[in-house]
């Protein structure tokens, strides 16, 4: 149960600098989601808090205590590997009690916080089974098991999910939610490549790109107000899309010409200095509805529908050979509107305008 | 002819009488002793498919026959005959092996190097792949640790002979002795010790060995298992013994058993370097002697070694069969 704080945290690996600048701050009770794309050092943020990977700049603190040289058992933070990471030769309660054991605690006092941690997680049935008897959901709950047992400050989990089956991905997702809520104090550390895994469980997300934090927020407010075009794109999904364009009107709301025809009104106030201003439109494509009065936004040749049912998804002919398609998610069925030339509009509350890939919000 | 010439010669006729075993005794079985065609076409093929693993497998099944079921027959059975091998004598052999001390003193002594040579030379295997797993320089360390498996039992032996030689110029023992004031002496004419001293030639031999199996079984165990131990708070030891030597429990007994196999069959290094006097007799160098003056004694011997290593053999090929699941 404690706070935990990164100050110009760094990380190279010889010369290769892959993380650097990271500033976080995280509060008792929170559970923070790293995301990014692959290879973005999500796993080595992770693994220099739990002190698996040395931190070679910047400070580390655990309840206001450096620990930047203080090796991982003393942390008191307990890790969750995606592979499990189980002792293959240990049943299901030796898993859980070695810890406990090395720790030097009474049998009772280990055999009583199994026997607690097993009842949370249901595992009583399999205390005395060796890890390759049991399911994949099965191992991963032990897995969570054993950190639970030894009631650590700071839970850190790296892609706990990722080697479960789908079904199994979201009963999964959905426990981890519940066991959050049963240990409302407790501070937990989640890596994720999943958006839904991440929009669902954080209280904050932590977008990371290019060896640094692109964005802190709460999941709404990085789907709402992204602060660049890449968090834009990373969240949501099918990502927004991004058109480009120039400022025509300013004031408390801008008025945007598109390079496609098209003209939309933002709610995002600019100064007369901004007339003129090149800038990419975003717009998510299930903000998108279809328009049949002379002011459209977006205007094309429909290329490929996917009704979904509840939803279809209309994938437009590029402008270009080779460019991103622009997407709108219609609710409803439309099958029949594939080859049929489609104009489309959004609320003004739904647009987002970025100058240089910034957000015009956060100049 | 030239030898080189004969060489390839009786390679093609080798490979080729495989080939054409298989080919042609496929085609009779398919053409001629139950053709797939008339009234009875499919219950052929069904029979010619049952038939033919068996027909595929003869040649391996004969030669096995041939050098491996009939030499153990016939060895037993030549046990049973005295030295001219006209005479049946019963357990004859036998008895008078037990009776002889120098069996007894054989058979003890090959007692100790079975427990004492597969036991070191697993230990230190297992201890160098685990200190030279992170090192730099750890690889031209294995490599001169591996180095003595590709020399020669009797190689080895005249190595270590000089190791021991009774001079203080030549032998690193004796050298010491005299570096501390003592008088040289003869270390394999100590009686008792220099059983030892010989089972460590077998020791540095096959230490290799096991340290090239172990350390690749090491480098198999999941990098996560052992960080997890250490953030619940293992320190190096206990994720050692605790961790990783579980883990890799099946190929340690494999190297063990395999070890105590070869251990059971070495006669070379007592040959050579004391020709079992000075009580140095282990069964397989006792057998060395009776060799070709009384092969009834001989083949009794060697009777004994194979009823001794049967069990270790079983058992090394049941762990190395669990070990490949
Ligand atoms: N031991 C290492 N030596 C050099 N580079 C490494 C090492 N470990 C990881 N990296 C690099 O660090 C970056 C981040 O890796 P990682 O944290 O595993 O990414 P993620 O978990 O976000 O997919 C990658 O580009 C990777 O190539
Ligand atoms: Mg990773």
């Amino acid at each position: 149960m404690a706070d935990l704080k990164l100050t110009d945290v760094e990380k190279a690996y010889g010369e290769v600098k892959v993380l650097s600048d990271i500033n976080l701050d995280i509060k008792q009770g929170e559970l923070i989601v790293f995301v990014g794309p692959s290879g973005c050092g999500k796993s080595t943020l992770l693994r220099m808090i739990a002190g698996l990977e040395k931190i070679t700049g910047g400070e580390l603190q655990i309840d206001g205590m450096v620990v930047n040289d203080i090796p991982p058992a003393q942390r008191g933070i307990a890790m969750v590997f995606q592979s499990y990471a189980l002792y293959p030769h240990m049943t299901v309660r030796d898993n859980m009690a070695f810890a406990l054991k090395l720790a030097g605690k009474s049998k009772s006092e280990i055999d009583e916080a199994v026997n607690r941690a097993a009842n949370v997680l249901q595992l009583g049935p399999y205390l005395d089974r060796l890890p390759k008897a049991l399911s994949g959901g099965q191992r991963q709950r032990v897995a969570i098991g054993r950190s639970i047992v030894r009631d650590p400050k700071v839970y850190l989990f790296d892609e706990p999910l990722s080697n479960l089956d789908a079904a199994l991905r979201v009963a999964t997702r959905i426990e981890i939610a519940k066991l959050k809520e049963s240990m409302p104090n407790s501070t937990m550390v989640y890596v994720t490549h999943d958006q839904v895994e991440a929009m669902t469980l954080a209280s904050r997300i932590v977008v990371l790109a290019g060896g640094g934090i692109a964005q802190v927020g709460s999941p709404l407010d990085l789907y709402e107000r992204p602060n660049g075009e890449f968090v834009a794109q990373f969240i949501g999904s099918p990502a927004m899309n991004l058109l480009a364009g120039e400022v025509v009107g300013t004031g408390q709301q801008t008025t945007v010409k598109l390079a496609g025809g098209g003209t939309a009104k933002a709610d995002i106030p600019t100064t007369d200095a901004d007339m003129g201003l090149k800038v990419n439109l975003g717009v998510r494509p299930e903000d998108l509805v279809a328009s049949d009065d002379e002011e459209f936004l977006y205007q094309g040749e429909v290329d490929l529908v996917e009704a979904l049912g509840e939803l279809t998804v209309l994938y437009f002919k590029p402008e270009a050979e080779g460019a991103a398609p622009v997407l709108a998610k219609l609710a409803g069925i439309h099958a029949e509107l594939k080859g049929r030339n489609v104009k489309l509009k959004a609320d003004p509350s739904k647009i987002h305008l970025f100058h240089n890939k910034v957000s015009l919000l956060y100049r | 002819m030239p030898p080189v010439l004969q060489g390839i010669f009786t390679i093609i006729i080798g490979v080729g009488g495989c080939v054409a075993y298989f080919y042609f005794s496929n085609l009779v079985l398919d053409k001629v002793i139950f053709p797939a065609r008339g009234p009875n076409a499919g219950r052929n093929i069904n029979r010619a498919n049952k038939v033919r693993p068996w027909l595929f497998l003869f040649p391996a099944m004969f030669a096995l026959g041939l050098y491996l079921a009939y030499p153990v027959v016939g060895s037993f059975w030549r046990s049973l005959f005295d030295r001219s091998g006209n005479n049946f004598i019963g357990l004859g052999n036998y008895i008078d092996l037990f009776q002889g001390s120098t069996f007894r003193t054989a058979v003890f002594n090959n007692l100790m190097w079975v427990l004492v040579v597969p036991a070191m030379a697993t230990f230190f295997g297992l201890l160098v792949a685990q200190l030279t797993d992170r090192l730099k320089w750890g690889n031209i360390a294995k490599s001169l640790i591996f180095m003595p498996m590709a020399i020669s039992f009797v190689g080895a032996s005249l190595i270590w002979r000089f190791v021991y030689a009774a001079n203080p110029d030549i032998g690193i023992i004796n050298a010491l002795r005299d570096f501390f004031g003592l008088a040289t002496l003869d270390p394999l004419q100590v009686r008792f010790w220099n059983n030892f001293f010989l089972m460590f030639i077998l020791v540095w031999i096959q230490t290799g060995f096991a340290m090239v199996i172990l350390s690749a079984a090491l480098r198999g165990i999941p990098e996560e298992t052992i960080e997890a131990a250490i953030i619940d708070g293992a320190n190096p030891f206990q994720v050692f013994f605790q961790i990783k030597v579980p883990q890799i429990m099946g190929t340690i007994v494999v190297v063990w058993t395999t070890i105590t196999i070869l251990v059971l069959k070495v006669f070379d290094i007592v040959y050579t370097m004391t020709g079992g006097n000075f009580g140095t007799h282990i069964l397989p160098s006792y057998m060395m002697t009776y060799m070709f003056r009384d092969d009834g004694r001989a083949t009794a011997v060697a009777f004994v070694i194979m009823i001794l290593v049967l069990p270790v053999m079983i058992w090394n090929i049941r762990q190395a069969r669990a070990e490949m699941r």
